[in-house]
C-alpha cells in the first residue's frame, strides 16, 4: 500500500450556529441533570432515588459503572492487540479507543460520587482507610490507577493539539510502560467487578451466579470493548466522517473486519464456558423456568447469535453487518451487567420489594451519558484523534 | 434434569462428569468455528 500523507481534516462544523438540534436536545439533557444535581446533594440519595437497605445498588451502579467500565474495555483490548501483540494494522483504534475508555473510566467515577455521595470522600479508601480485605477496594484501587494511566496515554493527544513537543516527546518514550500498566491494571479490575458477586450466592439467581464469574466478567469485557469499537468507528463514519483522515478511513474496515473475528470465536468460548458454569453447580433445572428463558434471551439472543453474524460478516467482508452486529453485542453486555447487578438480584423477593429506577435515576444516567457524548464530540472535532496530526505524523 | 444425590462424592461424579464432556465437545467445536470464521482468508492474512 502506498504511503499516504496525513492529511487533517478541516476543524469547522460546518454550522454556523450553536443552535444545532444535537447541541439543542444536549443542553436540555444537561440542564435538567444539574438541577437533578442539586437535589442529590440537598435531598439526599432518598430524595432523588428508589434506593433502600434491600436494594441499595441501582441503576447508577448497575448500568453507569458496570456497564461503562466493560464498554470502556476497548481502550486495553486495542492496545493490547496493537502494541503487545503486534497487530499494526489496528493502529487507527488506539486513539479513539483510549479516549472512550478515558472517559468512560471518568465518568464512571463521576457517577460514583452520586451514589456515594460526600464526594470529598472519595480518595479516603484509597489514601487514609484502606479495607485491602475487600474485593471493592482492589476495584476502587485499580479504577484510580488505571484513570490515571489513561489520562496519560491519552495526553500525548493534548500536547500535539497544544503543540508541547517537549512533553509529547517525553510521554512519547514511557507510553510502552503506561500500556503495560494499563493492561494489567485492566484484567485485574474486570474480573474483580464479576467477583463481587461471589458473596451473593443467596441473592443473585443461579443461573447467573457462578464460581466462574470473574472469568465471565474478563472475557466478556474484551469482546465488549471490540464490539464498542466497531461500533464506535460505525457512528465517527456517519457522524464525523469530515474529521477522519484518509489512512483511518483505510484501517477502519480492518479494524472491523479483526476484531469482529476475534469477537465472534471469544463469545463462542464465553457461551462453551457459561454451560460448564451451569453443568458444575447442576442448574439445568432452572432452565426450563421463566428465569431460565430470560437467561437463554441473554445468551442466545445477545452473544450466540451476534457470534454468528460477526462469524458471516468476516466471511463476507460485510463491513455493515459487523457494524449493526456490534451495537446488538454492545446491547448484549449492557443486559448481561443489568442482569447481575440489578434484575436477577434479589430474585426471591415479592414484586412489590424488588428495585426499580425512579425517573431522577433514569435522568442522572442519561445527563452522565450525554456529557460524554459532548465531551467525546469535543476532543474529536479539536484534537488529533481521528487523524494523524502533520507535525508528529509517526507518533501516532 | 433433576437428579438425587445422597453424597457430596455423588454431586460432583455427576457434575464434573458432564462438565468434561462438555469441555471434550468445546475442544471438537471451537476449533471447527474458528475454520468457519476464517474459511474464506486468504492464506497470508493474519487477524
Amino acid at each position: 500500500m502506498e504511503h499516504l500523507t496525513p492529511t487533517p481534516p478541516a476543524l469547522t462544523t460546518g454550522r454556523d450556529t450553536v443552535f444545532t438540534p444535537f447541541n439543542i436536545v444536549s443542553g436540555i439533557i444537561i440542564l435538567i441533570g444539574c438541577v437533578i444535581t442539586v437535589l442529590r446533594f440537598t435531598r439526599g440519595i432518598g430524595g432523588v432515588s428508589n434506593l433502600n437497605d434491600t436494594n441499595p445498588w441501582g441503576l447508577w451502579i448497575g448500568f453507569d459503572l458496570y456497564c461503562g467500565v466493560a464498554l470502556a474495555a476497548g481502550g486495553y483490548v486495542t492496545c493490547a492487540a496493537c502494541y503487545i501483540f503486534g497487530l499494526k494494522q489496528f493502529r487507527c483504534a488506539v486513539r479513539p479507543a483510549v479516549l472512550t475508555a478515558f472517559l468512560g473510566y471518568g465518568l464512571v467515577v463521576f457517577a460514583l460520587n452520586y451514589d456515594v455521595g460526600r464526594p470529598w470522600r472519595l480518595p479516603y479508601p484509597i489514601f487514609l482507610s484502606q479495607g485491602t480485605t475487600s474485593v471493592l477496594f482492589e476495584v476502587a484501587l485499580c479504577v484510580f490507577l488505571y484513570l490515571s494511566v489513561l489520562m496519560l496515554e491519552f495526553s500525548p493527544v493534548a500536547f500535539e493539539w497544544l503543540n508541547w513537543k517537549r512533553a509529547r516527546y517525553i510521554i512519547g518514550k514511557v507510553s510502552m510502560v503506561l500500556i503495560i500498566f494499563g493492561i494489567i491494571l485492566s484484567t485485574l479490575h474486570q474480573s474483580s467487578l464479576g467477583a463481587i458477586f461471589l458473596i451473593t450466592p443467596s441473592k443473585l439467581h443461579p443461573l447467573w451466579y457462578s464460581g466462574y464469574l470473574p472469568v465471565y466478567f474478563f472475557i466478556s469485557s474484551i469482546f465488549a470493548g471490540m464490539s464498542m469499537v466497531i461500533f464506535e468507528h460505525s457512528l465517527v463514519a456517519r457522524f464525523l466522517h469530515d474529521k477522519i483522515d484518509a489512512e483511518h478511513h483505510l484501517e477502519s474496515n480492518n479494524v472491523a473486519l479483526g476484531f469482529a473475528k476475534s469477537a465472534a470465536f471469544l463469545m463462542a468460548g464465553y457461551i462453551m464456558i457459561q454451560i460448564i458454569g451451569i453443568a458444575i453447580d447442576n442448574d439445568w433445572k432452572y432452565l426450563p423456568t421463566r428465569w431460565g428463558l430470560w437467561y437463554l434471551i441473554e445468551i442466545i439472543g445477545f452473544v450466540a447469535i451476534p457470534a454468528i453474524l460477526y462469524a458471516i460478516g468476516v466471511r463476507e467482508r460485510n463491513i455493515k453487518l459487523i457494524q449493526r452486529t456490534s451495537l446488538w453485542a454492545v446491547l448484549g453486555i449492557v443486559l448481561n451487567r443489568l442482569n447481575v447487578s440489578l434484575i436477577a438480584f434479589n430474585w426471591q423477593l415479592p414484586l412489590n420489594q424488588r428495585y426499580f429506577p425512579s425517573f431522577m435515576e433514569i435522568m442522572t444516567t442519561i445527563f452522565i451519558v450525554t456529557i460524554g457524548v459532548v465531551i467525546y464530540r469535543f476532543v474529536v472535532t479539536r484534537m488529533p484523534v481521528l487523524y494523524a496530526h502533520p507535525d508528529f505524523p509517526d507518533d501516532h | 434434569m433433576e437428579t438425587d444425590f445422597n453424597t457430596l462424592q455423588e454431586f460432583l461424579t455427576h457434575t464434573k462428569g458432564i462438565a468434561y464432556l462438555l469441555i471434550g465437545v468445546a475442544l471438537v467445536a471451537l476449533p471447527l468455528f474458528w475454520r468457519f470464521i476464517t474459511g474464506r482468508d486468504g492464506k497470508k492474512q493474519t487477524f
